[in-house]
């Protein structure tokens, strides 16, 4: 099963802290691959760059020299880069890549006139064409093109790639909102692509376990005519779209995307307040419905993050912390690792029906139930 | 044979029929059951003269010739009454003495039947063994890296959707400005199939309709039933059961004069309305219950005369192009309910599928397309179309679905697949092969009259004698004599096992694909096949 963590603080900490709580977790082979996404950066990205788009990936030499040539050609000029080229031998199992990038650009003439809407477009944009640059000659890869967001992807052992990568030694990439994976899958043909957390459009999520409804919901989504739903390198990138699709495409609320991949019974519907609501996007949406065994973790534009899990729950899961700062994580030991001096007995195991939410001010854990009245949604 | 006995070009022998009575003098007790039970005439009264020469030893006296006369059974051959294979002579046989025995290498009966320069009609369906669906495997079973479910402990959803569903967007539309939102049907996504009351015997459509019912009220299983074309007994119209039914009108009309004068009474509405356009037994050719069949209570049903047969023709006669076939129909039967009854169309899978498919997606009234594949089974119909004319169901339904996910409304226009499902008593995993290469739902029509009622009829041309009205089951007779032998109790008794055990089998496919919140529609991942044509046709694993 692979192993899920994801930090929110209201203070920006090192992802080391998370990639630890990883280790913690970690049982037999765990060398398929780690993800980070890191969001509510600190450090320049913050003071100097805020607001700015931000790219990263892993590039060869040539790589970066096309990608200069393709972000000048769009008018983006880079402004501030981490740039990282490890010098010491790769972990075993993990390749020789090259640069490992996260670079701020300075946005074109003409960008603040365009909407929000707009400007997401162009950014979602260019990252599919830089992905495609790169799916020839394997010089380019990036994971996210979005303001205050730097993904990370790599093969190897979450805690040696940690260290290969020198995550702890900046405090530039230091953030508010970690979500981190270790994958810990039985695939020897690892596509990094395939590496959890993904990210669209500001949402961004991981999840463990398979999605026995991938293919259904795969289709879906590639009919939807949204960019940016391709890619399905693994069957849990449809999580991060539908989570996009119920927040951005359709303008619902997060507490509405449980009712989305998990809908109630008919039973539970009859007294629910909000059922008509509920049973119109029951049927609509029928072909996003999850079937398991599956723990999602997620982060939003709004620096919110939440847990949620299937209509079986297969899958374990916890939400704990203290104010300031709260963990989620796949198994209650990462949390114990992350943050040990919480009061336990406000730890939180979503259940069934429950979405978890903490918001971006790290106050508290709040629940809601498939049952309880949604927020006015339209 | 005697020496004078004309020897015409259909003169037959016992041997050249495919089905030979086989009579076992020393146990008949010559009760004459079974001559009086045959639906066909095949088998009467035989006066055996038999002559025995008794040769004494020595040389004295002479051989003698010894006459004696015994009684037993004889098969006809003429080929108006050859034998067909029902085995009622067995049945109701006290001491097992008699029974048909099939012959595969004796196939001159069929260049003979045809006698008066009229080919070959009968009911059934395809007289072909073979089925696509039976070689398809369900292989993605979830092991270690995610637990198989338990078909006995999970919650399952197996119901599904019959009805336009709206896209997300248009639906949160919609409900923002509290619109019109077209009607929806959960329904379980198994259907009997359209057999109208006509087709079948009083008593077999009433034990469906108490089966259905029973589903229904007791067991949670919205089950629904297809009239087939030939309207619906008044009663039943105006009772409250009629919303597990779907009415059908098809190119005949019939009974229809008494469906819309009933609107004003009903107490619902009907599940749905089905508009059959053709049916996979014989794509291209309309209904037809022949004269046999029709008595005063069908003739007074279905508005017509007596004793006259009732072909419908091929195609809806007011009708001239596709536009107006499907569009104007749908939007007359939608507005005849007040647009709160989906209205689909049912057709036979050809070639031409997509093509109305293509034109439904464009009619916001359309609540989806029902498919008949070539191995569908119908009550009357030519041999040639039954045996000959057609499309497989599966890669028809394959090509619909694709192309509904191509234009992204593959939860906007249900498909609902039929044609030989459960051909060879596998019913669970034909239907969820169905299933989950992209049918919405399935119907079933012979397996429901088989394991209902006790159909005899099979693929090697047993029995099939529907179009006549001698159903030796009771079960498409509208003679009395034979349907009284049709318990409807039973026969409702029998449709709530079927369907029980259906539900069962269905959880025990699904949930080692470790599926159980939601019918796995168009899960095509989940099904391999040996044949390597097949797996590239369908767009599923090759395994070997």
């Amino acid at each position: 099963m692979c192993r899920l963590f994801a930090l929110t603080s209201r203070d920006p900490i090192s992802p080391m802290r998370a990639i630890n709580a990883l280790n913690v977790m970690k049982e037999g082979h765990d060398g398929s691959g780690v993800g980070l996404c890191l969001r509510g950066l600190g450090g320049r990205f913050e003071e100097e760059f805020k607001g700015c788009p931000i790219l990263s990936g892993i590039f060869t030499e040539s790589g970066l020299r096309r990608l200069e040539q393709y972000t000048m050609d769009h008018g983006f000029k880079s402004q501030y880069s981490i740039l990282y080229t490890p010098e010491v031998e790769p972990p075993a199992g993990t390749p020789v890549r090259g640069t490992y990038a996260a670079i701020s650009y300075k946005v074109p003439k003409g960008w603040k006139q365009l909407s929000e809407a707009q400007q997401g477009q162009k950014l979602l944009q260019m990252r599919l064409e830089l992905k495609k640059m790169g799916e020839e000659d394997g010089d380019i890869m990036v994971f996210s093109f979005w303001p205050d967001t730097i993904v990370v992807k790599e093969v190897g052992d979450p805690l040696e790639i940690g260290e290969y990568l020198q995550l702890d030694a900046n405090k530039n990439i230091y953030a508010r909102r970690i979500l981190a994976q270790g994958r810990q899958n039985t695939n020897y043909a690892i596509n990094l692509y395939a590496c959890h957390p993904f990210f669209i459009e500001g949402v961004a999520s991981m999840t463990n376990g398979e999605n026995t409804a991938f293919i259904p919901i795969k289709e879906y989504l590639q009919s939807r005519d949204v960019l940016g739903y391709s890619g399905y390198q693994s069957d849990s990138e449809v999580f991060t779209h539908i989570a996009h699709f119920a927040t951005k495409r359709l303008g619902l609320d997060i507490r509405a995307y449980k009712h989305i991949i998990t809908p109630l019974s008919d039973l539970e519907l009859e007294d629910h307040p909000d059922r008509e609501f509920l049973a119109t996007i029951k049927k609509s949406c029928r072909k996003l419905v999850i079937d398991g065994p599956n723990c999602v973790i997620g982060t939003l534009d709004d620096g919110s993050m939440f847990m949620v899990q299937d209509r079986k729950k297969l899958r374990p899961g916890i939400v704990g912390g203290k104010d300031g700062i709260y963990g989620f994580s796949s198994e209650v030991c990462g949390l114990d690792a992350a943050i040990p001096d919480r009061d336990r007995s406000k730890d939180f195991q979503p259940m069934h029906l429950d979405t978890v939410i903490v918001g971006p001010d790290c106050k508290e854990i709040s629940t809601c139930s498939q049952k309880d009245q949604l927020p006015r949604q339209l | 044979m005697l020496t004078e006995r004309p020897v015409t070009p259909s003169t037959l022998g016992v041997k050249d029929l495919p089905w030979q009575i086989e009579w076992d003098k020393d146990l008949c007790t010559q009760c004459g059951r079974c001559t009086s039970v045959c639906p066909v005439n095949a088998i009467e009264l035989g006066v055996f003269r038999k002559r025995e020469i008794k040769t004494p030893a020595g040389l004295r006296t002479k051989a003698e010739n010894e006459y004696s006369i015994f009684y037993g059974i004889r098969q006809k051959t003429d080929p108006a009454y050859a034998c067909i294979g029902c085995s009622m002579c067995n049945t109701v046989c006290p001491n097992n003495a008699i029974g048909p025995k099939r012959d595969d290498g004796s196939n001159t009966l069929k260049f003979h039947n045809d006698r008066g320069g009229q080919p070959r009609t009968r009911g059934g369906r395809r007289n072909s063994g073979e089925s696509l669906l039976d070689q398809i495997k369900f292989m993605r079973i979830s092991m270690l890296t995610d637990p198989a479910l338990d078909a006995g402990r999970h919650e399952f959803r197996l119901n599904t959707l019959l009805g336009r569903v709206q896209s997300p967007e248009e639906s949160l539309k919609t409900y923002a400005e509290q619109g019109w939102k077209p009607p929806v049907r959960e329904i379980y996504p198994m259907i009997i199939g359209g057999m109208s009351f006509g087709a079948l015997s009083p008593n077999m459509w009433e034990g469906l309709q108490m089966g259905v019912a029973y589903l229904n009220e007791e067991m949670n299983m919205p089950v629904r039933i297809s009239t087939g074309e030939g309207g619906c007994p008044p009663r039943l119209l105006r009772s409250k059961f009629l919303k597990y039914v779907i009415l059908q009108i098809a190119s005949g009309y019939f009974g229809w004069d008494e469906i819309i004068h009933a609107i004003p009474e009903m107490k619902v509405d009907p599940c749905a309305i089905e508009i059959k356009y053709g049916q996979g037994a014989k794509p291209g050719d309309g209904g037809l219950l022949m004269w046999y069949k029709v008595n005063k209570l069908i003739a007074a049903i279905r508005g017509v005369p007596e004793r006259v047969s009732l072909p419908s023709p091929p195609t809806h006669q007011t009708q001239y192009s596709i536009e107006e076939s499907v569009a104007k129909m749908i939007q007359s039967m939608s507005m005849a309910w007040g647009f709160r009854v989906p209205v689909y169309p049912k057709i036979s899978a050809s070639s031409t599928s997509l093509a109305v498919l293509n034109n439904l997606t464009r009619n916001p009234y359309a609540a989806g397309l029902a498919i008949d594949g070539e191995d569908g089974g119908t009550g009357a119909a030519y041999n040639v179309s039954m045996n000959h004319m057609g499309h497989p169901i599966a890669s028809n339904l394959r090509d619909c679905y694709n192309a509904l996910v191509t234009t992204g409304k593959q939860n906007e226009l249900p498909l609902i697949a039929g044609g030989g499902i459960g051909k060879s008593g596998n019913l669970a995993a034909n239907a969820a092969a169905l299933i989950m290469l992209g049918a919405s739902a399935v119907q079933v029509g012979k397996y429901v009259m088989q394991a209902g009622a006790g159909c005899l009829g099979s693929e090697k041309d047993r029995c099939n004698v529907c179009n006549i009205g001698v159903c030796p089951k009771g079960i498409t007779s509208q003679d009395p004599r034979l349907y009284r032998r049709l318990d409807p109790e039973k026969v409702a008794e029998r449709v709530v096992d079927f369907y029980l055990s259906f539900d069962t089998e269905i959880k025990k496919i699904i949930a080692p694909l470790g599926r159980s919140s939601a019918l796995p529609v168009g899960m095509s991942d989940a099904l391999g096949i040996s044949d390597r044509a097949a797996a590239d046709r369908l767009g599923i694993k090759y395994v070997v």
